[in-house]
Formats: structure tokens, sequence, C-alpha cells
């Protein structure tokens, strides 16, 4: 146990962390999005595996893997407007939407995955990584933090335009009145409809976008409900995080950290069974919540539809 | 952003011509499954007054407001704005018109600042100008002449305060016309003096104030013009002339008439009809012995809540116990700590000389104490179960109705039947649905579900809110009679001082969660109940 | 407003064609229709594909009695999810109480009936089953009841890790030494649930039947039944009235469990006598689809579970003929219940506006009331 924390141990940790907390980083924070606008996106899963299939495809066929990538978050986008349509505009159940439009995405993606491929599993190139000069000459840390694919640091500046978009703009306070009392929001002349509506459009993009992440940067396969409940831990990192984009980053990490934990153990030569080192993420999270039950705060309107004069 | 500091009275301001009405809707209609609101009601708002819409609970009022504001689509008939027809399909729609509302349930989010608040809906996309915002509170904030703290969370401000910020958020976008919506039900007797001044400023600006309430004297308090509403239709308009030449009582008269039509005769005994107190309670002796005692009862607040903070207080036999404060002081906290709804962190209650802080709910229903919720249909009934269901709702299990858990429907029946009847229910039968039912047959629904099964001690909270007229008499009625006739103690929680000292033996006042004082309900209380409500230190 | 009068008629037409059964039906045909496009699309011929299907799932007779004794397991998770359901308890984790419980009964299995007599073992694992699945919805349960915690997360996550925890177990502890793929060692054939008489169904469809009748007397009939009902129809006002809201919640979770875990009892020991690693057929989400369509109404989910099953066992058979995975079927079950949610706000909306009143001098006499 003495080499746990070698720098080989440490740099594939972190490396490791990286590579597993990108998808949910995105996920957590397009949920975050919507549960702010007082959506609960249960289907976030489904818009995940709908982006990691339709981008792998683009990806293969144009070459491209910034095209796949943008294939995967249209993907996201358009399986959102289903749960627009349904949740926002109908007024219907969140919960059950969200799971038909998970069931109806983990059976989509399995037959189309079948019918195009049969049951051979094309490979796509690793994606380039973009290698930060000095800071990734950093002895240990530096050559998994800073040489990472551009589209990591994409991600990262995401967190960041999130914060400010919330914080500092009428849209993000538009957002956040939708989610506390969107009544409110409609007497002060703002649409709650086109509100939540927006919200989550963005999150079925960031969802696409990580669904397309793990096919493409991540396993550079697609295999059918590949994405293995990432969209829930990123419902759960969005709810923990209460509602602050800098927290879904810190938990994303963390969980993607304990995805990652049985590579690096390995490499170090501990062997941990496969099924255990699937657990773990998911027992992470059950002993999060148990932890801090009393701290996941939730928008008061949450989960609730709005219909106008209803009280 | 240009808007944001522009004078409250708006685009034309002073200059504008006061003969001509600012608003004027005519023949609007609007139905909702099984009630038609509005019927072919026409009405005209001028600038520099105050046009009172009165009506009872039910008349219409509300929805006309919320047609005005954009909340509602009418059926038929057209608005007026300025001479020119106008189509408000969205609250925008109004607000783009120059009419602001303050709705009766404030539409602040408690947990955003007054400035956030006032900040939703006046910029678009990326953009937010909190500087200009600032500037633009301070000078609406100077015009009215009130004082707001633009970084507190308006959960945090008294109520009277968040309704000042409503005011100032309805006027935000430069207001030619303004909507209140039962306005004082949340305000003490001195914040509706603060209030009464706010409405002079504006409507010397040239305003057109409509201002909706179902009190009567409010009406003619405040009131240049008054137009009565009943059952959705419009009895008759008060010109600013009569109004002002008319003398009082007969004014009232005149409108008592209007509002109630042929039930006006009936009804003369109520002293709510006539807006005024009459029928204040003989003095009569109380026993001794304690019933309910609370001995420094504490609550944790929960969200957006005061709590209760060492709360003492004695409910003897056959007394009725009133409960005074602006909404929101911490009443809810105490029915439900009492009620074994909430966990008391400090203190004790005691029924009948034993304590029950430990016992369940259903144990202290079961030992006689109840609880008349406020909250009709989100606590007090489950809408999809049937009438009968609900009478016996909080004797799930108890025999007669349930034998070794199975259900005797029979058994149900028969109760429910004899209490539709003893309560005057009004229901197709005791099988419909109950969410079907109004807001006063469910309120009748509560008491008989409350007072059957011999009760000794019954918390009431807000028992006549939202009730028409007659109803409200026959729950008093009920309530006096139930103290007087068969010694069951009563706990009165009210916002309506009139109720309580036409109802009330004692009066306890709450206010941000403590206790300020008990008053003994003699000629004068008022005033004294009053400076208690807003903190003043007992005498 | 004259026009409304006319509109009234073929409006009540409607409605009267669009009963319950129409509104379960409805969603059906769309969601095959649906995935007939996709089959279409892919090269497939739906006619052939769906053909197929009826042809194994219900027109062979062994085809026949492979779906009611697909019927057994499905009809007893059902009868849980309703038991949750009706509180308005979300319990999604049905797949990983079933397959722990698979497990573990499995496991335990081939010793118990070894030296236990043969109906008492078989009770004692059913018992097991039962347990295992209980135990799998505390944590859920607890965080629900006590912080307000939403189950639908807690619940997924220990799905998630109970999958994973029945492949360790069957892996490791359980392993049997004399196969080369991972799974656990056989109970006996003639040591399973004995089959009804004449045919090659086991007797579990009867204890299913019963579950699903006994659920169907406790919601309508009893004292508990109504509690929950309560419970799930307004949270608030089961408070109000002196329920228990934390120990019912709890309970109800808890017997939900039981039903799942009970369905993965009878379906080891009614067909499989083991487990295989990584074996997963995915029923949690399915039947929560279908226990919807039924309405949260136990006895309407046995037409309900038959057709799936049919179309389940048949759509296997049809799968593997069009070169399509199974999970076909499944996309179908998922377009079928959004296609429910839009055939319930459709006829939600008829029926509002049936009731609705002509504004006008007609409707002068009748009281302002609630909608003031």
């Amino acid at each position: 146990m003495s080499n746990l924390l070698t720098s080989t141990f440490l740099a594939a940790l972190i490396s490791g962390g990286i590579l597993a907390g990108m998808p949910l980083l995105l996920a957590g924070l397009g949920e975050m999005v919507s549960e702010r606008a007082g959506v609960l996106n249960i289907g976030l899963e489904g818009m995940m595996l709908m982006g990691g299939y339709a981008g792998f495809v683009v990806a293969l066929y144009s070459h491209s893997h910034w095209l796949g990538l943008f294939g995967g978050l249209l993907a996201g986008l358009v399986a959102s407007t289903v749960m627009v349509i349904f949740c926002v505009r109908l007024g219907l159940d969140q919960i059950v939407v969200g799971i038909a439009l998970l069931v109806t995405a983990e059976g989509i993606t399995s037959v189309l995955q079948r019918a195009q491929f049969g049951t051979t599993y094309p490979r796509l190139d690793s994606m380039a990584a973009l290698k930060i000069p000095v800071l990734s000459g950093i002895p240990a840390l530096g050559e998994s933090l800073f040489n990472q694919p551009l589209v990591v640091y994409v991600g990262l500046a995401l967190v960041a335009v999130a914060h400010w978009v919330l914080r500092s703009t009428s849209m993000g306070l538009h957002l956040r009145a939708a989610g506390e009392k969107p009544q409110a929001l409609d007497a002060a002349g703002v649409s709650v409809t086109a509100t939540r509506s927006v919200a989550l459009l963005v999150t079925g993009s960031l969802g696409g976008l990580g669904g397309a992440y793990m096919s493409i940067v991540g396993a550079g396969i697609f295999v059918p409900f590949m994405t293995h409940g990432a969209g829930f831990i990123g419902i759960v990192i969005a709810m923990l995080s209460r509602g602050r984009a800098v927290w879904v980053l810190i938990g994303a990490f963390l969980f993607g950290m304990s995805v990652s934990l049985s590579t690096a153990l390995q490499l170090v030569g501990v062997n941990v069974p496969q099924d255990v080192v699937n657990m773990l993420p998911f027992v992470a999270v059950l002993v999060a919540l148990v932890i801090f039950a009393r701290e996941a705060y939730l928008p008061a309107a949450l989960g609730s539809p709005y219909v106008r004069g209803s009280r | 952003m240009v808007e944001m500091t522009r004078p409250v009275a708006g685009r034309s301001g002073a200059t504008r011509d006061l003969s001509a009405p600012v608003v004027e809707i005519r023949g609007i209609c609007k139905a909702f499954p099984g009630v038609v609101a509005n019927d072919d009601v026409s009405l005209a708002v001028f600038g520099g007054e105050v046009h009172c819409l009165l009506g009872e609970n039910g008349a219409g009022k509300s929805t006309l407001m919320n047609i005005l504001s954009g909340m509602y689509q009418p059926d038929a008939g057209s608005i007026m704005v300025d001479g020119q027809e106008v189509r408000i399909g969205s609250p925008r729609d109004a607000l783009d018109l120059g009419i602001g509302t303050v709705y009766q349930h404030t539409t602040l989010i408690p947990v955003f600042t007054v400035l956030e608040n006032l900040l939703l809906g006046q910029g678009r996309g990326l953009s937010m100008d909190q500087k200009g915002a600032l500037a633009g509170l301070k000078k609406v904030a100077a015009d009215l002449g009130v004082d707001v703290d633009p970084h507190v969370q308006a959960g945090r401000l008294a109520l009277g305060q968040q309704q000042q910020v409503e005011i100032i958020k309805a006027l935000w976008g430069g207001s030619r016309v303004l909507i209140l919506d039962e306005p004082t039900s949340m305000l003490t007797p001195q914040g509706i003096v603060e209030l009464e001044r706010v409405l002079l400023q504006l409507k010397e600006r040239g305003l057109a104030i409509i201002f909706i309430t179902h009190k009567l004297h409010e009406a003619l308090d405040v009131g240049d013009r008054v137009t009565v509403l009943r059952q959705g239709r419009v009895v008759g308009t008060l010109e600013p002339d009569t109004v002002h030449a008319t003398p009082r009582p007969e004014l009232q008269e005149r409108i008592v008439g209007m509002m109630f039509g042929e039930e006006a005769a009936a009804l003369a005994g109520v002293a709510e009809v006539r807006g005024q107190v009459t029928g204040r309670r003989a003095r009569r002796e109380i026993s001794p012995e304690a019933v309910l005692e609370l001995r420094g009862v504490s609550v944790e607040p929960q969200r957006g809540e005061v709590g209760i903070h060492d709360v003492s207080l004695i409910v003897r036999r056959g007394e009725i116990l009133g409960v005074a404060g602006v909404d929101g002081n911490g009443q809810r906290e105490l029915a439900e700590a009492i009620a074994g709804q909430r966990a008391i962190h400090r203190g004790d209650i005691l029924l009948g000389g034993t304590s029950i802080r430990h016992a369940s709910i259903s144990a202290r229903q079961r030992q006689g104490l109840r609880y008349v919720t406020d909250d009709r249909l989100g606590e007090g009934t489950v809408s999809s179960l049937s009438v009968a269901v609900n009478l016996v709702l909080k004797r799930i299990g108890d025999g007669p109705f349930w034998r070794r858990g199975l259900v005797r429907e029979d058994a149900i029946n028969e109760c429910a039947l004899g209490l539709v009847e003893g309560f005057d229910i009004k229901t197709p039968s005791v099988q419909t649905r109950c969410g079907t039912l109004s807001g006063g047959n469910i309120q009748k629904l509560l008491l008989a579900r409350e007072l059957s099964f011999e009760p000794k001690i019954v918390v009431y909270n807000k028992p006549t809110h939202g009730l028409d007229v007659k109803t409200t008499h026959v729950v008093r009625d009920r309530i006096r009679e139930l103290a007087e006739k068969e010694y069951v103690s009563a706990l009165l929680i009210s916002t309506d001082l009139e109720e309580l000292l036409d109802l009330c033996d004692r009066i306890a006042v709450l206010f941000r969660g403590r206790l300020t004082g008990v008053v003994e309900n003699r000629v004068g209380a008022e005033w004294e109940v009053g400076r208690l409500m807003v903190g003043g230190e007992s005498r | 407003m004259v026009e409304v009068e006319g509109e009234v008629i073929p409006r009540k037409r409607w409605g009267a064609w669009l009963g319950p059964v129409g509104q379960s039906i409805g969603p059906i045909l769309l969601g095959l229709v649906a995935g007939g496009i996709l089959l279409l699309l892919t090269g497939r011929n739906p006619l052939a594909f769906y053909g197929d299907i009826l042809k194994r799932g219900l027109f062979s007779s062994s085809g026949v009695q492979d779906s009611i004794t697909r019927m057994a397991p499905l009809l007893l998770m059902a009868a849980g999810l309703i038991v949750a359901f009706r509180a308005n308890i979300w319990n999604i984790g049905g797949d990983g109480q079933f397959l722990l419980a698979a497990a573990i009964v499995s496991g335990f299995g081939p010793g118990l009936v070894a030296v236990l007599p043969a109906g008492l073992g078989l009770v004692v694992l059913c018992l097991l089953a039962a347990l295992v699945g209980a135990l799998w919805t505390i944590i859920p349960a607890l965080l629900k009841a006590v912080y307000g915690m939403n189950e639908v997360i807690t619940s997924l996550m220990m799905t998630f890790v109970g999958v994973n925890l029945a492949n360790l177990l069957i892996k490791g502890p359980f392993r049997s030494q004399k196969t080369s793929v991972p799974q656990t060692d056989v109970i006996p054939h003639d040591k399973l649930l004995p089959y009804l008489p004449g045919t090659r169904i086991h007797v579990g469809i009867l204890f299913a039947l019963v579950a699903v009748g006994a659920v169907y007397y406790v919601m309508t009939r009893t004292s508990f039944g109504l509690r929950l009902s309560v419970l799930g129809a307004n949270p608030r006002a089961a408070v109000h009235v002196g329920i228990d809201v934390r120990r019912l919640t709890v309970v109800a979770f808890m017997i939900s469990g039981a039903f799942i875990g009970l369905a993965a009892g009878v379906e080891i020991l009614g067909v499989w006598g083991y487990v295989r690693a990584d074996w997963n057929p995915n029923f949690g989400l399915t039947l929560f689809a279908l226990v919807f369509l039924a309405r949260l109404n136990a006895l309407a989910t046995i037409p309900l579970v038959g057709f799936y099953a049919i179309i389940s066992m048949g759509g296997h058979y049809a799968a593997r003929r069009a070169g399509l995975p199974d999970d076909f079927m499944l996309m179908v079950v998922g377009l079928i219940l959004l296609f429910m949610t839009l055939t319930e706000y459709v006829a939600a909306r008829r029926e509002r506006r049936a009731t609705r009143l002509v504004a006008g001098p007609k409707a002068a006499l009748r009281p302002g009331g609630a909608h003031e």
C-alpha cells in the first residue's frame, strides 16, 4: 500500500478522473440549469445516450471529432424538445415523461447501433490532446491536468459561463425565478414556458455533449447502454451542488476519480473486480446523499408544472 | 432602462384629460368549469381616482382583475385603454399598457433580494442593469415616501414592507393603472393608514387605481367610485358625486342592498354586512378549569417562517381565546404545534392537565383536541376522495367505520349523511368527489369532521377566511354556540380583528412568533390589540 | 358562443369511445406503429416482425405457455409497483431488488433444497427473496421518510449497486465450480416449483394472480389501502389527519420491494434454477409503463401484463430473426409510455371542456362559486 501515493498512481487517478468526470460535469451542469428553472429532468440519461450514439456516428462518418461532438449536442437538444413539449408546454408529469424518454432512448440507440453495425463496434481515433506549455511540465500532476483534449478546457470554461449567467444576467435571474416562484415571473411579464424551455434545451444540449464525449473522447466506440447511470449521477451532483456551478465541477471530478480508482489501483498492483469498480460511484453517491441529506437544496417549485392562473 | 427612472405617473402624466376613462371594459364574460365568474361586466376607470370593486367572495372581482392583468383571457367582451381597443394576452401586455398589479398573494420571491425582485422582467438575455435599477428604486421609494433596503431578502421584510415593495414593483415601468387585490388583508390597522396615505399620493399624480375589497367600510374609506359585483355581474356603480355627497349611513344601506339583493333583509342583523361590529358578546362567567395549557412552547421556523418562541397560554373550559396578529407571525406554527403536526423543541403542552407533548396527532384527536385548518384544499381534504370518506378521514381504521381493518361502507355513509344534514353541507350526494364542492361547503365539511365525536377544545385557524357572508355567519354562530352551550373551548386564530372582537372572551396577540400580550375583550380592546400586533409592550 | 352547443355532441361520442380501455389501447397502437416505422427505416418488414411476435408469443402452444409463465414475475412486480405508486412513492429501483433477490435465491437454493423437505425449501427461498427485495429498499425509504429525499434518484442508485453486487456474488461466493461461464449451481429440475397439471406452466402464476387480487382488495377495501391512497393523493393531508407518514412510507416501500423480490424468487424457482452473471431482463422500467397504463389498478394489470408477456416472448424470437436486439421492445414500451401521457392529456382536456359552462345571459342564474 505504500506506493499508493506515488506519482504514477496520482497521475492515473487525476487523468482518469478528468476522463470520467467530464461527462458528469457536462450532464450535471445541464441538469443544474433545468433544476434551477424548476424542471426535474429524469430523462437526462436518455439524452446522453442519444448524444453518445449520434455523436459517434457523425464522428465516424465525417472523420471529425468536433463535428461528432456537435452532432451529439444537437441530438441531445432534439431529445430535450420532447421534454419541452410534454412537460413544459403541456404540463405533463416530469417523472413519467423522463422515464419514458430514457427507456425510448435506450431502446432506440441499441436498435440503431445493431441495425447499422451489426455486432461489430468500430473504433474512432483518439482525440488529439492540447498540451499547455509550462503548466504541463509540472511534475506528476502537469501531464494529467494540462495535457488534455481541447474539449476538456471548453467544459471547464462552461462552468465559468454557467456561473456568470446564473448570477449576473437577466436570463439567470429569470431562470431562478422560474424555479422558485413561477407565478412571480409570469406576473413580471416574462414567459415561464419560454424560460423553462430554454433551460431544458440547454440541459439536453449539455447532456448530449456529455454523451458524445463519452463515446468519442472517452471510449472511442459506442456500446448500447454505455452511459451506465452517468446521467443519474449527474442529477445527484446537480442536487448536491445547491445550484452552484463550482460545486458541480468539484462533485463531477470527485465522482470521476472514484470511477478511475480501479485503473489507478491496478497500475500500482492492486486488483479490484470490475463489478466493484462499477459499483463504486453509486456507493459514493449514496454515501454522499446519506451524509448530506439535509444539505441538498432544491428550488421551491421543482417538479411542478406551471399553469397560469392556478395557485 | 430609461423606463425605470420615469416618473411614477407615467407616459402622459398630469396633462392627461381626466374626464375620459383610462381603462374601459365592456361586456366581459368569463366562465370556468362549472361556474360563470364574470357575466357581461362593464365598467370605466378614470385617472386620479380610486375605483373600488366591492363584492362578496365569489362575486367575480379577482377574475376581472386577472383579466385586466393578462392572467386570464375573457370569453367575450372588449377592453379599451385610452380609447383604443386592446388585447391583453399576457401579463407582459398589461405591463406594456401601463397596468400594474399588486396581487392578493404576494408575488415576491422570498429568497431573492428586493432589488432582484424588482429586476424581474426588466432586462432580457445577458443584460442586467443593477445600477439603473438602484437609482430607479431610490426615486420611486422617495416619491412614495417609503424606505426599503434594496439588498435585503424579500422574505425577511415585514408584510407591510413587502406590500410596499409590491406597489413599487407594480409602478416600476411607469404605471397608469394600479390594481390592488384585497390589499389590506395582510395589514395592521396602522399599516392600512400607511397604505391609504400612499394611495392618496398616487391619486394626486393622476393614476387610476382599482381597489378590490369585500369589506364595505374599506370601500367607503378609500373609494371615489364604487362598483358592486354580485354573482359575476355588475349590480351598480356609485359615481364620485354620489359617493362624496351622500351621508354614510344612507350610502351603506344602498350598497348592502346592492351586494346582497333580496337576502339583505335576512342578513340585516349580521354585523359584517354593516361593516361594523355590533354583535359583541355579552360577558359571562368562565370556569377556571384549564383545558389546554401551553408552557413556554417554541417551534423552530421552517423555510420562510418565523416559528414560535416561548409561548405560554391557557384556554379554560368553554372559553373562546382569540389569537390576533398579522398573517405570517407564527399562527400556523402555533396551530400545528398544538395539533401535533410539528415537533416542539422546547416547552410543554397540556391537555386537561396531562402532557401531550409526545402524543401523536391521532391520539390528540381522539382525546378531543381538534384542529380546523386554514388550508382546506392543501391539507384539510383529499379532493379525489368522496365527501363521505373525507368526513371520516381522521378516523381511518377506527370503529364503527372499519372493523379489523376492513371498511364498512354502510357505517361511513350513514354517519356522513347525518353530518351533511346537520351541518347543511350542499352536495349532490355523499359519494361526490370532495374537490367539486365550493369553498364554503368544504369549510362546513371540515367543521362537521372536527366538531363531531366529542370535541373538548377546537383550534380554529382563520375559520371564515374566503367565505361568503352567509357562511361566515353560520360558522361564527356554530363556534359561539358550541362554546356557550356545550362548553367546548376554542382557540380562535384569525387575522380579522372584527371577528375576534365579535367572538372571543380574551384575545392573545402574536408578533414575530412571540406572544406580546393577552387582552380581555372589553370596550376599547381593539386599540390595545392593534398596538400589540406591531410589537408594542403589554401594559 | 352559439357553436359550442353544436360541438357538445361529437365530443361526448368521442368521450365514450375514449374510455379507460381506449386510453390504454390507443397508446399501445401508436407505439407499435412508431416502432413499425423504425423497422421500415432499418429495412425490416414490420408486418413480418409483428407477425413473428404473434406466431411465437400467442399462436403456438408452447408460445402461449411461455407467455403465461413469463406473466408470473411480471404480475408480482406490478403488484409491488402499485403498492408504492399508489402512495406516490416512485420505486424505480425494481431491477436491483429483483436481481439481488435472484442471485441470493440461486446462491442458497441448491444447498437449501438439498437439506430441507421439498415444499419447505421452496417456501423458505421465496420468503428469503421477498426479504432481500424489501431490505434493498430500506435506504431510499428512510432517506425519503426522514429527509424527504427524492426516491427516484436514491432507488436508482440502489439499483446500480444491487445489479453489480448481484454479479459480484455470482462471480464470487456463489460461483459454480462445474461451469466455465460464471453462474450459480443449478437447482435440480424436480426440486423447482411444480407445473400445473398438463402444462409446462409453473404454479408461480397462481401466486401472482392471488397477489394481484390481494393488492386490489387491500387497496379498495381496507384502512391500510385508504391510508396509502391518502398519502399518495395528498401527502400534507396525510400528515394532517394523523397518518404516521414516515412509517407508512417505509412500510409501503418495503412491501413493494418484497413483491419484487418474490417475483425474482418465483422466476428463478419456476423457470431457471440458476442465475448467470450479467443476466438482467430489465423488467423494472418496462413494468413502470404497464402499471401506469393500468392506472394503478391491480386487476387491470393482468391483461396488460399478458400483452407484454406475449410481445416480450415473441419479440425475442422476432428480433433474433430480424437481426435486431431485444431492446427493440424496450423502445416500443418507452414510446407507448410517451403516447400514454399524451392521450391522458387529451382526455383530461376533453373532460374539462365538456363541463365548461357557456357564459352569457343564459347563465345569469348560476351562482358565482369557487372561481372568483
